[in-house]
């Protein structure tokens, strides 16, 4: 099957690949800065007091979670120019990632912190400690253990999203490989070399994973 | 100009239900499949042959770890490269299929391994075989914890099956790509693409989450 595997072409395309390779890095890192953001808000208007808040969180939650990321990104690339905002690629790119992943974060962060039984935060109260220092050392570190896991995965996700922003023509890994196969008739070098990099995240990530996990349950167990 | 292209797409509404009845083509043949190898996937993967457990490891994580749309280029594009020539719609049937079976080996191998030790000892010490354990002691417990996960990563399914537009098959967000360009008004346009997929997504959501706190309720009961 690799017989014609032609690794020279892969090499002359490396330039690309590592410029792509640092798109696909920066794109998805500043969307999981602002989805943590979104996600943060989103889980405080979903737990608030106030029911127009609540509903209003409800419903941004229910409706990305129900739609695909390809929908969401189409619906403001061709949506925001007829409502006449012209936004660069890039950033329509960033706002549907960032607003994708928000309504995920949202949710894993409440599980987070509803898994929290509510006797700790009692106890809490009851040993004299103040509102911060419950938060800082009662709930944060619980809710961090239980919630470090999904959050990785869902920054595993974000990357992987971050191939459909190729389809808005931003250069990014896949369309990497999208323009070595047109450039040159080798989509078996274009698109594994794409897989190979993405892979290299994964690994990275899950490996951070596995550590982060390890630490943070363990400190708590003890 | 506005209440001209809403008649303009209440009159293309034929042209999303064809895109409809291909999305839930795709994505049903995908689940049916994809369930059933995830089911021998998953037995393989929570086995005590290593060997196998490696090679279904490997598999999923060379799944989970590369993006969705570089995995539908690579069938579409490579495979014909060794003589496999494959039309849109089968390809992006595989394509979903081996996604989703990767998803469903992981949901229920640790379905099958958060089943008691014990249960599989003691019907190890009455006699009963291999097939028989998992078929009367195994499975039926671990349908419980499989379950929710499983309709879960149904609704996944349905949102990523937009992804095989991209090579031309004409789903639901296809058929809003092709829409767009006669009639620019993209809010209006991917906001009846979302609602599409919002028909068969919310539903499935909720059947999740019902089924968590039945099963929940039910094991509890036990």
């Amino acid at each position: 099957m690799l017989e014609g595997f032609n690794f020279r072409i892969i090499w002359e395309y490396m330039p690309l690949y590592m410029q792509c390779f640092a798109a696909t890095l920066w794109l998805s890192g500043l969307s999981l800065f602002g989805a943590v953001v979104v996600g943060i808000i989103a889980c405080a208007m979903r737990l608030s007091q106030s029911r127009i808040l609540r509903s209003i969180a409800g419903v941004y939650i229910e409706t990305i979670r129900s739609t695909p990321l390809l929908a969401q990104l189409y619906f403001f690339y061709f949506g925001l120019p007829s409502m006449g905002i012209m936004l660069p690629e890039w950033l329509t790119g960033v706002i549907a990632l960032t607003l994708n992943s928000g309504a995920y974060y949202a949710e894993i962060i409440r599980a987070g912190i509803q898994a929290i039984d509510f006797g700790q935060i009692e106890a809490g109260i009851a040993s004299g400690l103040s509102y911060i220092q419950r938060m800082r050392f009662i709930i944060l570190p619980q809710a961090l253990g239980n919630t470090i896991r999904p959050m990785l995965g869902q920054a595993i996700i974000l990357v992987k999203d971050s191939s459909l922003l190729s389809l808005i023509s931003i250069m990014e890994l896949t369309r990497a490989g999208q323009v070595l196969t047109s450039e040159r008739f080798t989509p078996a070098e274009g698109f594994l070399t794409t897989a190979a990099f993405y892979l290299i995240i994964y690994y990275m990530l899950k490996a951070f994973s596995g550590w982060s996990e390890k630490r943070l349950i363990f400190r708590e167990a003890h | 100009m506005w209440g001209f292209y809403f008649n303009e797409l209440i009159r293309s509404l034929p042209f999303f239900l064809k895109g409809l009845y291909m999305t839930v083509a795709v994505a049903g043949l995908s689940l049916v499949f994809g369930t059933i190898i995830g089911f021998f996937g998953g037995i393989m993967r929570a086995s005590r042959n290593k060997p196998a457990r490696m090679i279904v490891g490997a598999w999923v994580d060379l799944i989970r770890g590369t993006p969705f749309l570089v995995q539908i280029f690579v069938i579409f594009f490579i495979l014909p490269g060794i003589g496999i020539e494959l039309e849109a719609f089968p390809a992006a049937v595989i394509a979903l299929t081996n996604l989703t079976a990767s998803f469903i080996t992981e949901i229920v191998a640790s379905g099958i391994l958060a089943v008691p030790k014990g249960q599989r000892e003691a019907a190890t010490a009455s006699g009963l075989s291999n097939y028989l354990q998992l078929r009367f002691i195994v499975l039926p417990q671990a349908i419980r914890s499989i379950l929710p996960p499983l309709v879960g990563q149904y609704v996944l399914l349905v949102k990523d099956s937009s992804v095989v537009s991209a090579i031309g098959v004409v789903d639901i967000t296809r058929v809003g790509w092709l829409t767009v360009q006669r009639i620019p008004e993209g809010l209006m346009v991917f906001g009846l693409v979302g609602l599409l997929y919002f028909a068969i997504c919310y539903p499935l959501i909720n059947l999740s989450g019902f089924l968590e706190r039945r099963m929940t309720v039910a094991s509890t009961k036990l």
